[in-house]
């Protein structure tokens, strides 16, 4: 489904990814750890393809396709999904709009029908469910007001509405208590199927009690230093980033 | 400051003109009077020029320097079918003017409120002087400002819209200024006089539009005066042809407890100048200023605002938002007066605006002149660009640049609508905005 190879990407000349190598296939859940400032979140964003990141090597195939050449809006058509770290707000448009309006532009892409208010409000109402949101929700503005968790929820309520492919999570548990972690793990678990995959970046382990990874990734100063199970996670708990950076000879060491 | 290139030859001839055709109305002596004082003064007043603190944004000398006439009788032609798209369903009554001139064949007047006048001004001067006399020119003040004494000297007619008092009116009223041009530029000077009486309860819609493309002026001015304990809702939308110039000027007279909303919505015309003048006369008045403008091309949008606190308890809220396009030129002067006796004031005013691009241009300029000691007046204004992690939030979630810029378009203005209470007026509205936004991807952009 995606495929890095040897992704070199600057921001602001300072270079955050020096070769990452990664390769996701359908069904499996992926989890990215690795300490702050390590370039989860570049890597995450470069995906969703945030176009004032500079991409100087590499390359990255989705489903077969430069997704490098792809605008931000093709990469969402195309199945890619990103619940951001930090939710934009939007005041004067509702949720219930911005969400037709965006299932309608992918849907438009890939050649189905637009679905009209009348449809989409019982599919939206749902998912609202699925997500334990209030349904008075839905005519609030994008994000206005709304706090750290209930911003995270609303990323992964427009996931389970949009049904991307591949969805990357960046910092999704960061401000959640473990209720709200609960219910957005619970929410992309329900959308776990063998046809569909998940990146999940985090700096802890805890949400990955409940989304269990297939495979965990350690990124250490841009490159990938790590991989393993989702044990690997485990251990990165108990004895912190410092271990990986240590074993990783490629790495400064830290004294 | 009079300068020979203003044309105020051509006003007097048109002045001599307008004399002599005397409608019915200007037979009335005390109104006569008026006129000729307002006459006088704008003589020695002239138009207003960058010099002075008032007009330093905004350069009338395209008015000054050219010639218009009044136009002559008749419709022009206007029928039925060319008023079709401004009928809207559920109103108390709708008036229409053609170039400053009374239609009454196109008008609709809905009867079963006792005791609401919605009339020609022209006609309630002869029938109801009573009603008309003691508010008519005594807010808007002719002997300082160039633009009231021209209007005060010129106008043929406008809107006489009168509130009995305890009465609540669900319906809006609607008032329809269509601008016909010709050959020849043509002026009108709209006069509209709207009086609430007594814990009363009304909304007015003022919409001018233009039925053809054309060099015109427009001078308005509507006088607006609420009783004590009223609740009124003021609604303008100026949307005539890019080549018409338009200074409008709202003068809102404020009694006790008195609640008023103007609410204005500039997208057409070359040159706009919208005054909203509202003073606070009675203790625990509220009033929200609320305004949207859009420019493109090379339109210029200047919304000057005076708001005096002339007593104490009140409060006011002064919220614009501009969205400049193109060359166009965008102006928000915000003055704020609080007299010696409005203690306890509380007064706030913002101005947001968005520029799409380079060419276009904004100026905002707050003004507090606080002569009272207990008093909170705040004042914010921001100027900047379309959000980029908006836009690109937007696009991650599928929509293309167009749909999203449009998005984020509509809902900047739509701060705008949110202040304005729902309902058909403001869903007209809704509709009227999204069609005239640069990058309009949502025409049915309704929740």
């Amino acid at each position: 489904m995606l495929q890095i190879k040897n992704l070199h990407v600057k921001v602001e000349n300072h270079e955050i990814l020096k070769g990452v190598n990664l390769k996701v296939n359908a069904g499996e859940v992926h989890s990215i750890m690795g300490p702050n400032g390590s370039g989860k979140s570049t890597l995450a964003l470069v995906l969703a393809r945030r176009e004032t990141f500079q991409v100087t090597q590499g390359e990255v195939l989705f489903n077969g396709k430069d997704l490098l050449a792809m605008k931000p809006e093709e990469a969402a058509c195309e199945g890619l999904f990103m619940a951001f770290q930090y939710p934009i707000e939007i005041s004067g448009i509702s949720n219930a709009y911005f969400l037709r309006a965006a299932l309608n532009a992918i849907r438009k892409y890939r050649g189905q029908e637009e679905m009209d208010a009348m449809d989409f409000l019982p599919f939206y109402k749902e998912k609202m469910k699925l997500l334990d949101v209030d349904e008075r929700f839905m005519n609030r503005s994008v994000n206005e007001g709304s706090s750290g968790g209930e911003k995270k929820r609303n990323e992964i309520l427009q996931m389970a509405l949009l049904e991307p492919k591949l969805a990357i999570l960046d910092e999704t548990d960061s401000g959640l208590d473990i209720d709200a972690l609960k219910i957005v793990a619970n929410g992309v678990n329900a959308m776990r199927s063998p046809d569909r995959a998940t990146i999940v970046v985090t700096h802890y382990q805890r949400l990955l009690n409940y989304i269990v990874p297939d495979f965990v990734h350690v990124l250490v100063d841009g490159r990938i230093a790590k991989s393993g199970g989702k044990e690997l996670a485990l251990a990165l708990e108990e004895k912190g980033y410092a271990w990986v950076e240590a074993e990783d000879h490629t790495a400064p060491v830290a004294v | 400051m009079i300068t020979t290139t203003q044309q105020l030859q051509s006003y007097l001839q048109a002045f001599d003109q307008s004399q002599k055709q005397a409608p019915a109305h200007n037979q009335e002596a005390w109104l006569r009077g008026v006129r000729e004082d307002a006459f006088t003064r704008f003589c020695q007043l002239g138009f207003p020029t960058v010099h002075e603190e008032d007009w330093r944004f905004t350069n009338v000398a395209p008015i000054a320097e050219s010639t218009f006439q009044l136009s002559e009788r008749g419709l022009d032609g206007v029928t039925d079918h060319d008023v079709a798209p401004y009928r809207l369903a559920g109103l108390a009554s709708q008036l229409v003017f053609v170039n400053g001139r009374y239609a009454p064949g196109l008008s609709r007047l809905t009867l079963g409120h006792k005791g609401l006048k919605v009339a020609s001004l022209a006609e309630a001067i002869l029938k109801e002087r009573e009603k008309v006399e003691p508010h008519f020119a005594r807010y808007a003040d002719y002997r300082q400002e160039a633009f009231t004494a021209l209007n005060t000297a010129f106008f043929e007619d406008g809107a006489f819209v009168f509130i009995p008092r305890g009465m609540v009116l669900e319906e809006p009223i609607y008032l329809l200024y269509l601008n016909v041009s010709s050959e020849t530029p043509l002026m009108a000077h709209p006069r509209n006089l709207i009086v609430a009486e007594e814990d009363s309860q009304a909304t007015v819609l003022e919409d001018y539009v233009s039925l053809r493309p054309g060099v015109s002026f427009s001078s308005v001015v509507t006088e607006m005066v609420a009783g004590e304990h009223t609740v009124l809702h003021h609604y303008r939308i100026e949307r005539e042809d890019t080549q018409v110039f338009h200074v409008s000027t709202l003068r809102t007279q404020q009694g006790r407890s008195a609640s008023v909303s103007s609410h204005s919505v500039l997208l057409g015309g070359a040159l706009v100048r919208n005054n909203v003048h509202p003073v606070l006369a009675g203790e625990g008045g509220e009033c929200l200023i609320n305004g949207l403008f859009i420019g493109n091309g090379r339109q210029h949008m200047d919304n000057y605002m005076k708001v005096e606190h002339a007593s104490a308890h009140c409060a006011s809220r002064q919220f614009y938002n501009g969205i400049l396009d193109g060359e166009s030129r965008g102006v928000f002067h915000g003055r704020i007066i609080v007299h010696k006796d409005a203690q306890k004031t509380d007064a706030k005013q913002t101005n947001r605006n968005l520029l799409l691009s380079d060419g276009a241009q904004m100026d905002t300029k707050p003004q507090l002149e606080i002569h009272a000691d207990d008093v909170k007046c705040t004042h914010g204004a921001t100027i900047g660009q379309i959000d980029e992690e908006a836009f690109f939030y937007l696009r991650s979630r599928g929509l293309d640049e167009a749909s999203a810029r449009g998005l984020l378009l509509f809902a900047f203005a739509s701060e705008c609508l949110e202040r304005m209470k729902p309902g058909s007026i403001r869903s007209y509205l809704e509709r009227i905005i999204t069609q005239s936004l640069p990058q309009a991807m949502y025409p049915e952009a309704v929740r």
